[in-house]
């Protein structure tokens, strides 16, 4: 290395250090440099933009219109002058030639170094689709950029952004801001994933579509459209189409290595750089967002200053090796608070302190990894970001103010306070406790004393925590400090990832009109960030009766038979059941099906106890083909597998049998062609009786029909599994339209009251006979509506699931990602 | 390094919160899981309990439920929560350039090096 040059020495020996890229992290480097030695090099500064050095992250703002570009300079020509400094702007570098120490610039100009320094920054990343290099479609990276969107939006009309991350959303954000009608194009089905949870995610799309974006996620771009040689829109794989008058591409950015590449320097993803930010070239450094350190390449500004800091204390001879950067996330979109920090994908040993107060809009989620904090994300109120990220970065033990963590630092360093009973305790006697009701926090203790000793009672007595339910945790401290040890634990809740039951889940969902998962989530205060294999299919269902033809189902949500409607057997392999309809079949039928067991490779047939025939040892990806041959033979799904109508059992009845008083095989094909298809709490069974020797054992099933010479006795609550029960009579009806409206209606009360996994026998017995019979048969109307309602669900639910499947439908679900042959590939 | 890494395509034709199979011929049928928020994991494809095939679990923050009787499966370490015991091999894993690949020795049934911890 040189030996240090002395001052009087400076104007001739000067080592010379050229710097290609005029950017934030090449030109902070300089700075660090002159900080420490200001008349050490001599300094060239290629730039590949005609413009001085400015704060690229403000390109948003700018966008905007909350900031003019002249406000976002960070080093005006004057910096230059000043410092020496010579600056060739809108000239890159094409050549860097390591063996005569110097570089080309594309106008020729050749200047020697002693040192180079690479801080080329990135390149936006263009997907490859047709039409994607059509005029009217930009990147967001540099003020060129910038201009174009103006320019767009002054002219109006619609643009199309690709990519709902941070860089898509901010240049979204400016386009509506400027009065164009934007569109957000996500491949993933929640914005920002790569920051963002699927709760927060969900919180950023409803504010964003508030403010009038459309936002389509999980929305794959098949091309852009042109029209007179400009883009015009976009048109998505499944066939949509957007029209645009300007086409945004924000999905992500490369380090920009062609450079270094070419000149022989060791490149990975980016530019590999030691901690001192040297190349494999010791002669060249490189840093900002083109380098590679320690296996990591960063996309923002922070990592960038501990990068030029330790590159120009290595170059001025005091070295402090830079050892890589957390990243921490905020969204430049004026009133939306997000912020996000570190690993926040949770996981083991991993514990995820979640809060939600929908009345705010707020959620914060705290990812706790042994006694300390691994990620954050906060949506809303985000005042503590800094400081959770400090504690984050530090690596501070937390166990101490665990408890209060999610709070906030004001709540959680309060040293006594930590402990959240005992703030609650330190609360003034007229402190708000339920903001939904104006409840105090005396009147909720007086309520407790007067005799209220759970967090129920408390709801219904003095209304705290009845409504939005974010002060349930206010309650139970209340209720701890008031009556120590004599606390009644509530009503079993839905499962552990909330406070709330099945009931008032239910009643929520339908009060708040939430209809989607995360949205059930975020309002009700889920402590999980994505709740649990208990949590999921329940809120799927109640989402599904309760909003039928409107909610989408969420395959992530159902439980494996019913994702791949099939029966999973202990082997893995899975069972068919075709429908035949009251237990009928025909001589084709079944035909169909031997032929279908010989080609799948049954490995068992039997007939199920409730009349159908089930073939065994079916391989997942054989499935789809399985079904089309039974289709063809006209038979659709048993729905063997579902939380779902099963089977219509029944006898011969009159038309065969001598003692039959009605048809009672008629009766189930009727019952079975309007009931089959629909989603229930659980598995549902019927059965029809041609008398009372009830033959098809109609007295242990769901909802059974005993056919007498005077009509029809309907029986409900029965039950042949783990706990036999026999049914309860609900009433007795006079003709075949009746008992079939009567069964709808049933139906739709145990749908809409029922919890999830919990069949009619242990439904009935909680809620009481009487109970279901005076919503039946006391309230006036009340068979038409809920028949009626019934009715409105089954417009949705009755397609045939195997013939969609069938046809090539979600057959993601069924095939192999792919096969390994070793052997194959055994040389590579 | 080339090559004892095995591309299994892009990322996305996994959805968040699913999973698909690999299988390995004369080998162990192998999961790979996307979880919600977008992380990447490879498992054998057994359950420690009785076999059961984890990839068509539900799948919740880093773990997965077993279709078969509902044991909960960390992602990351291929060992059983809560309460029971047992342990399926991971299978190392990186996501590059969008796409993903899994270390082929740990593929093919050799014992890679990091996977011994969990042995
Ligand atoms: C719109 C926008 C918003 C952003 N918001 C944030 C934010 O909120 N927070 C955050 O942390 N980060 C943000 N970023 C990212 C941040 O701007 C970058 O991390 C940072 O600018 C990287 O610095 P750099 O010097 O490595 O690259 P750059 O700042 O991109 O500088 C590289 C420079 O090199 C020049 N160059 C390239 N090749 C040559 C060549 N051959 N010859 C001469 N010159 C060349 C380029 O023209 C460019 O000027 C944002 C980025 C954009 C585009
Ligand atoms: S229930 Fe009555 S009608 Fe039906 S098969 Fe038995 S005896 Fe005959
Ligand atoms: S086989 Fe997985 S829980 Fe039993």
């Amino acid at each position: 290395m040189n030996a240090p040059a002395s001052f009087d020495e400076a104007a001739t020996t000067r080592e010379r250090l050229v710097v290609i890229g005029n950017g934030m992290a090449g030109c902070r480097a300089v700075e660090e440099i002159l900080a420490r030695d200001p008349s050490r090099f001599d300094i060239t500064i290629f730039g590949a933009e005609p413009r001085v050095n400015y704060n690229r992250i403000m390109l948003s703002p700018v966008l905007a219109g909350e900031k003019r570009f002249e406000e976002i300079v960070i080093n005006p020509q004057g910096w230059y002058d000043d410092n020496g400094i010579t600056l060739v702007s809108g000239d890159p570098v094409e050549h860097i030639d390591r063996e005569n120490r110097s570089v080309v610039s594309h106008s020729g100009r050749v200047e020697p170094y002693d040192r180079l320094l690479i801080a080329t920054g990135s390149d936006p990343f263009i997907i490859p689709v047709p039409g994607s290099n059509l005029p009217g479609v930009v990147t967001f990276r540099d003020l060129d950029d910038v201009d174009k969107m103006l320019a767009a939006a002054d002219r109006g009309g619609n643009a199309v952004v690709i990519g709902g991350g941070l860089l898509g959303l901010e240049a979204a954000h400016g386009l509506c801001l400027r009065g164009m009608k934007v569109t957000v194009i996500h491949l993933m089905p929640s914005l920002m994933e790569r920051q963002l949870d699927e709760a927060a995610g969900w919180l950023l799309k409803t504010e964003l579509e508030r403010r009038g974006q459309t936002i389509l996620t999980g929305a794959d771009t098949e091309c852009v459209l042109e029209k007179d040689g400009h883009v015009a829109g976009v048109r998505l794989k499944d066939g949509r189409e957007i029209a645009a008058d300007i086409v945004v591409m924000a999905v992500g950015i490369r380090p920009a290595v062609s450079l270094a590449k070419s000149a022989g320097l060791e490149v990975e993803r980016g530019i590999v750089v030691d901690d001192h930010m040297v190349t494999s070239d010791p002669a060249i450094l490189a840093v900002g967002e083109c380098v590679q350190h320690r296996g990591t390449c960063y996309g923002l500004v922070a990592p960038l200053w501990g990068m030029c800091r330790s590159l120009a204390g290595y170059v001025t001879g005091e070295p402090n090796g830079y050892e890589g950067s957390v990243t921490s996330t905020k969204l430049k979109v004026s009133g939306i608070d997000l912020f996000s920090a570190g690993d926040f994908s949770g996981g083991d040993g991993g514990e995820d302190i979640v809060m939600r107060d929908a009345a705010r809009g707020i959620y914060k989620r705290i990812v706790v990894k042994g006694d300390r904090i691994a990620g954050a994300v906060l949506y809303g109120d985000t005042a503590d970001g800094n400081w959770y990220f400090d504690l984050l970065r530090k690596g501070e033990d937390i166990s101490a103010i665990r408890e209060a963590l999610i709070f906030g630092q004001a709540f959680a360093s309060g040293g006594a306070l930590a402990d959240p009973n005992a703030a609650v305790a330190a609360l003034s006697d007229d402190a708000e406790i339920c903001g939904c009701n104006g409840v105090s926090k005396g009147t909720v203790v007086e309520t407790i004393k007067a005799g209220a000793c759970s967090v129920d009672a408390v709801r219904s007595q003095c209304k705290a925590s009845a409504s939005c339910g974010s002060c349930t945790g206010l309650v139970e401290s209340l209720l701890a400090l008031t009556l120590g040890d004599e606390v009644q634990s509530g009503p079993k809740t839905l499962c552990k990832c909330t406070s709330f039951t099945h009931d008032d889940v239910r009643r929520l969902i339908l009060e708040k009109e939430l209809k989607a998962i995360p949205q059930v989530m975020q309002e009700l205060h889920w402590t999980t960030p994505d709740g649990c294999a208990s949590c999921r299919p329940a809120l799927n269902y109640y989402l599904l009766c309760a909003w039928p033809g409107e909610y989408v189902d969420d395959q992530k949500s159902r439980f494996v038979n019913e994702r791949l409607h099939a029966n999973i057997q202990k082997d893995g392999t899975y069972s068919v059941v075709p429908r035949m309809w009251g237990g009928l079949t025909t001589p084709d039928e079944l035909r169909a099906i031997a032929d279908a067991a010989d080609k799948y490779g049954a490995r068992t047939v039997k007939v199920t106890g409730g009349q159908r025939i089930d073939l065994f040892g079916i391989r997942k990806e054989d499935l789809p083909a399985i079904w089309a041959d039974l289709n063809a033979a006209g038979m659709v799904s048993g729905h063997a597998y579902g939380k779902a109508l099963r089977t219509v059992k029944t006898c011969v009845g009159s038309e065969w049998c001598r003692f039959g008083t009605q048809d009672s095989t008629g009766l189930g094909v009727k019952i079975e062609q309007m009931t089959w298809g629909s989603w229930m709490p659980h598995k549902f069974k019927i059965a029809v009786s041609g008398c009372p020797r009830n033959c098809a054992e109609a007295t242990i099933k769901d909802f059974g029909i005993v056919c007498v010479d005077s009509g029809y006795e309907l029986h409900v609550g029965g039950n042949g599994g783990i706990k036999v029960r026999a049914t309860d009579l609900l009433c007795k009806v006079e003709t075949e339209e009746q008992a079939l409206e009567y069964c709808a209606a049933f139906i739709q009360l145990y749908r809409e009251q029922a919890h999830y996994m919990e069949r009619t026998a242990p439904w009935i017995e909680r809620v009481g006979l009487d109970y279901v019979k005076s919503r039946m048969l006391d309230e006036p109307d009340a068979i038409r509506k809920l028949a009626a309602r019934f009715r409105i669900s089954q417009k949705y639910s009755q397609d045939d699931p195997w013939a969609q499947r069938a046809s090539g439908d979600r057959k993601d679900l069924h095939q192999h990602l792919g096969e390994f042959r070793p052997l194959v590939l055994e040389n590579a | 390094m080339i090559g004892t890494w095995l591309d299994i395509g892009p990322i996305d034709q996994i959805e968040p919160g699913m999973a698909r199979t690999l299988p390995v011929r004369d080998g162990e049928e192998i999961a790979v899981f996307r979880t919600m928020t977008g992380d990447f994991y490879a498992l054998v494809n057994k359950c420690p309990h009785r076999q059961g095939p984890l990839s068509q679990g539900i799948v919740h923050g880093n773990a997965v439920t077993c279709p078969l009787h509902n044991w909960n499966i960390s992602l990351k370490t291929g060992e059983a929560l809560g309460d029971d015991e047992g342990c399926v091999p991971t299978i190392p894993l990186k996501v590059d350039a969008g796409r993903i690949f899994l270390l082929r020795d740990a593929v093919i049934g050799r014992q890679p090096p990091v996977e011994s911890k969990a042995a």
